[in-house]
């Protein structure tokens, strides 16, 4: 074995996984500390409901459409393959108001369907309300989930496949005998992560819901803080919603079985042969796919076209600025996401249950509202530090933060295979550290790796929870341009900004992640 | 060589002895498109100081952060709060009386607040397309009985969205309950902020949005195009004030005052019409354009003190009317 390092990782480990902790817990603690502790009122409780319907409903509608979506990606091979699995990243890593305003364009009282519906006589769709909030949500989140499940299934190695189809398996017992243990394993993880993401959407709950009956506890904790200036208030509800979410993460990563990963050669790029209906359902789905998700890009790209025009010095500036906070908290991120895993798989090989608790812990950076983390930092930070001067570092170690889970959704089961494989096999060779790292481990870690930083990295691109709070006029970044052009009646314009935006991010995540899919 | 040494310690000490004034306003002021820029270049050239504005979000989000950083703040001033604010923004304590030699404001409402000074104003109003609407509704009550959809802002999050509340309590007060009751059929939906609501009516979501009269000034002035108009209520029209207002715990109170004064004078008020598109709040010579916008004949404004106590009953009514 190689001994030596071990007990040394796996105290990096904890300690790294703590410090996740201590920083989501310390901001409710001051803000509950701050003021008299707010009372729990009965329409709170309303709003806890409606919240957590919301999530769960987002959650199993995700999961739902990604299965057979990732499965027809896992299995078939097409033109445009690694395209479509690039564009995948792409609506996860819009801010919330763009999103919104490309899929109105398609599905709005004055997108294309409602003006198809209008030829025929029809009246226009109206999606305001759950059905708005759902179709966002799936709309961001499918793709995510999607991408984790087609991990799941280049996990598989390709002797099982292949042994499948020598044995003669029907799809049905391929399906049953290869393919739901792999998802037994991935999808609760999956659906906790989408589940958490919605529990606290704000913008889309708010501009999509249609009215006051779709308030979220994100809503309420913002009005609490903003509005009423009420920390003890703001400070409950986040206790409250932090709590009930990790309670349930906490159940569904018990239930859920532990990852045991399976030895083989790396996964090899090859398809199988689908025939019949299903390669025609097949096809149906991924076109399906295309549209929804490819649709409302589309739209953001032509109302963009006009105004990048537009787009001057000011905007490069932000430009510059977003790339260094999405750099930056990539690396943290993955950094981070790494010495955590690598403590939980040491902690897995030994106490499974605690290592799956411990990894449902970390996503306490999910259940968090960013406004109370944003608020609780500041009080914490407030007269020790110059606020201006912490602005950006604060909003990358946020993202960063915000990023983790999905890192470590990634590298955990990867490394886990990676130690169970070509990790034995080097200890047996004697090699160790770096080298052990570089030959044994990092080939297999690519993928996730590449995953995990283009994911960050976009994602505190688009940010703009945090810095709403922190920033000043210095520390603005490309989301908060595309607003300042809207505030300032410049739609062109920010639509251009917007398109930006999105080109940008994609660009940084597509640079990630093909580097990572470059096996 | 001495005069080289000379020449560095003065070049040294030039920063630190030009004084500083650091002023709080919301992010559209200070960006590139907003009055921000111009502003800082005139205040600059008249105070031989440096002015340094910050930009953080919007008004609500100005007052949070400023009882966060409680008396330790290093705004001197802030600007950009509005009259749903100020009661809540002077209880904190924090703020100091405006000079007491300012000019009387121009408004159509009596001003009277000691410490707050006003920079800019408009009347709330329903934008809409003239080639889309023929003939808008001119009371909540025609809107309420009519199929004409709207898109407003979310009280609890916004500053518009805040101010068609009280718009409606100052009309309705009781009854106002009933008419939100109306009105619900009418909401295509209700945004976090006036960005998103006006986004969404421009992308034909609705067939008014809940604006300023003097919107359509942006529209007619910057983009040539005369089809946007506020729709005339009948009843009068609730008013934004946009004021400015300086910190107790400045170190820099003659710095601060004078900015104040700076205020009402012309280099400031006439940076507004074509890049705020609010009306200015000290005489001031209107771009072209303007003469065509409506102009409400009654003006509504709640004082300050009234609005805050009013606020929670009216913010319940609309909750209770608007959820079911």
């Amino acid at each position: 074995m190689a001994g030596g390092a071990e007990p040394v990782i796996g105290a990096v480990g904890l300690v790294l996984g703590l410090l996740v902790l201590a920083v989501c817990a310390a901001p409710i603690a001051a803000l509950m500390q701050a003021a008299t502790p707010g009372t729990w009122a009965g329409a709170d409780t309303a709003i806890l409901r409606f919240t957590l319907m919301q999530a769960v409903l987002s959650a199993l509608l995700s999961v739902a459409l990604a299965v057979p979506l990732a499965r027809a990606l896992a299995l078939r091979r097409f033109p445009g393959r690694g395209a479509l699995l690039t564009l995948l990243g792409a609506p996860f890593l819009l801010p919330a108001l763009v999103a919104v305003l490309g899929l109105l364009a398609i599905w709005g009282r004055g997108g294309v369907i409602s003006d198809g519906l209008a030829l025929v006589g029809r009246g226009p769709l109206d999606i305001y309300g759950l059905g708005g909030i759902l179709l966002a949500h799936v709309f961001f989140n499918l793709p995510l989930v999607t991408r984790l499940l087609l991990q799941g299934w280049a996990a598989i190695p390709a002797e099982q496949l292949r042994l499948a189809a020598g044995l003669g398996f029907r799809p049905a017992d391929q399906f049953r005998h290869v393919e739901w243990p792999m998802l037994r394993e991935v999808v609760p993880g999956a659906a906790l992560l989408v589940f958490l993401l919605c529990t606290t959407s704000f913008a889309i709950a708010l501009t999509l819901g249609g009215g006051p009956g779709s308030t979220t506890v994100e809503v309420a904790i913002y009005q609490a803080i903003r509005f009423e200036f009420d920390l003890g208030r703001a400070g409950l509800l986040a206790l409250v919603q932090t709590g009930l979410c990790l309670c349930l993460a906490g159940l569904l990563m018990l239930a859920g079985r532990p990852v045991t990963a399976q030895g083989g050669l790396l996964p090899e790029a090859g398809g199988v042969e689908r025939h019949g209906w299903r390669r025609g359902a097949d096809s149906a789905l991924l076109l399906g796919a295309v549209a929804l998700l490819g649709l409302p890009l589309l739209a953001i790209v032509l109302r963009g076209l006009p105004g990048l025009a537009e787009l001057d010095g000011s905007v490069l500036r932000a430009v510059g600025r977003s790339l260094a906070v999405a750099l930056s908290s990539a690396a943290i991120c993955v950094l981070w996401a790494l010495g955590i895993a690598a403590g939980l798989v040491r902690l897995a090989e030994r106490l499974p249950r605690l290592a799956r608790a411990a990894e449902g812990a970390m996503l306490i950076t999910l259940a968090v509202s960013p406004f109370v983390l944003a608020a609780g930092l500041f009080l914490l930070l407030r007269g020790r530090v110059d606020p201006f001067a912490i602005a950006l570092p604060m909003v990358v170690l946020v993202n960063a933060l915000m990023s983790l889970p999905f890192a470590l959704r990634a590298l955990v089961p990867a490394l886990a295979l990676a130690r169970r494989t070509d990790g034995r096999l080097a200890d047996a060779l004697g090699l160790r550290g770096w080298t052990r790292w570089r030959v044994a481990l990092l080939p297999r870690l690519r993928g996730p790796l590449g995953f995990s930083a283009g994911l960050a990295a976009a994602l505190s691109m688009g940010d703009l929870g945090v810095i709403a709070l922190f920033g000043s006029t210095s520390t603005s970044t490309l989301p908060l341009v595309v607003y300042q052009l809207m505030g300032a009646y410049r739609m062109e314009a920010a639509a251009g900004a917007a398109l930006l935006l999105l080109a940008l991010s994609l660009a940084l995540f597509a640079a990630f992640d093909l580097w990572g899919r470059r096996a | 060589m001495r005069h080289a040494l000379t020449a560095l310690a003065t070049l040294a000490t030039l920063p630190a002895a030009a004084q500083e004034l650091i002023v709080y306003t919301y992010d559209s002021f200070t960006s590139e498109w907003g009055p921000g820029p111009v502003i800082e270049a005139a205040f600059e050239a008249e105070c031989g100081c440096e002015l340094t504005f910050v930009g953080t979000g919007d008004g609500a989000a100005m007052v949070a952060r400023l009882q966060l950083e409680g008396a330790g703040t290093d705004a001197d001033v802030v600007l950009g709060l509005d009259t749903n604010l100020t009661h809540a923004a002077a209880e904190t304590g924090l703020f100091a009386p405006a000079p007491t030699d300012m000019p009387a404001p121009d408004l159509p409402v009596v001003w009277e607040d000691p410490t707050f000074v006003p920079f800019d104003w408009s009347y709330f109003a329903f934008i809409y397309d003239t080639t889309v609407l023929a003939e808008p509704p001119t009371s909540f009550e025609s809107l309420a009985e009519s199929d004409v959809s709207i898109v407003i802002q979310d009280p609890r999050s916004s500053t518009p969205g805040l101010g068609l509340l009280m718009w409606v309590d100052a009309l309705y007060g009781e009854e106002a309950g009933a008419i939100w009751g109306e009105l619900a059929d009418n909401i295509v939906t209700v945004t976090p902020g006036w960005s998103e609501a006006y986004g969404l009516f421009l992308e034909g979501e609705a067939d008014m949005v809940l604006s300023y009269t003097t919107s359509p000034a942006y529209h007619l002035i910057a983009e040539e195009d005369g089809t946007k108009a506020a729709a005339p209520f009948e009843a009068g029209h609730y008013m934004q004030v946009e004021v400015a207002g300086q910190l107790a715990s400045t170190d820099q109170p003659e710095l601060a005052e004078a900015f104040l004064r700076f205020i009402a004078t012309p280099p400031f008020q006439s940076a507004l019409p074509t890049t705020q598109w609010m009306y200015p709040a000290f005489p001031t010579p209107l771009p072209e354009g303007y003469e065509t916008l409506h102009v409400p004949e009654t003006a509504l404004l709640l004082p300050a003190e009234e609005a805050a106590a009013r606020r929670d009953a009216a913010l319940a009514l609309w909750r209770e009317a608007l959820s079911r």
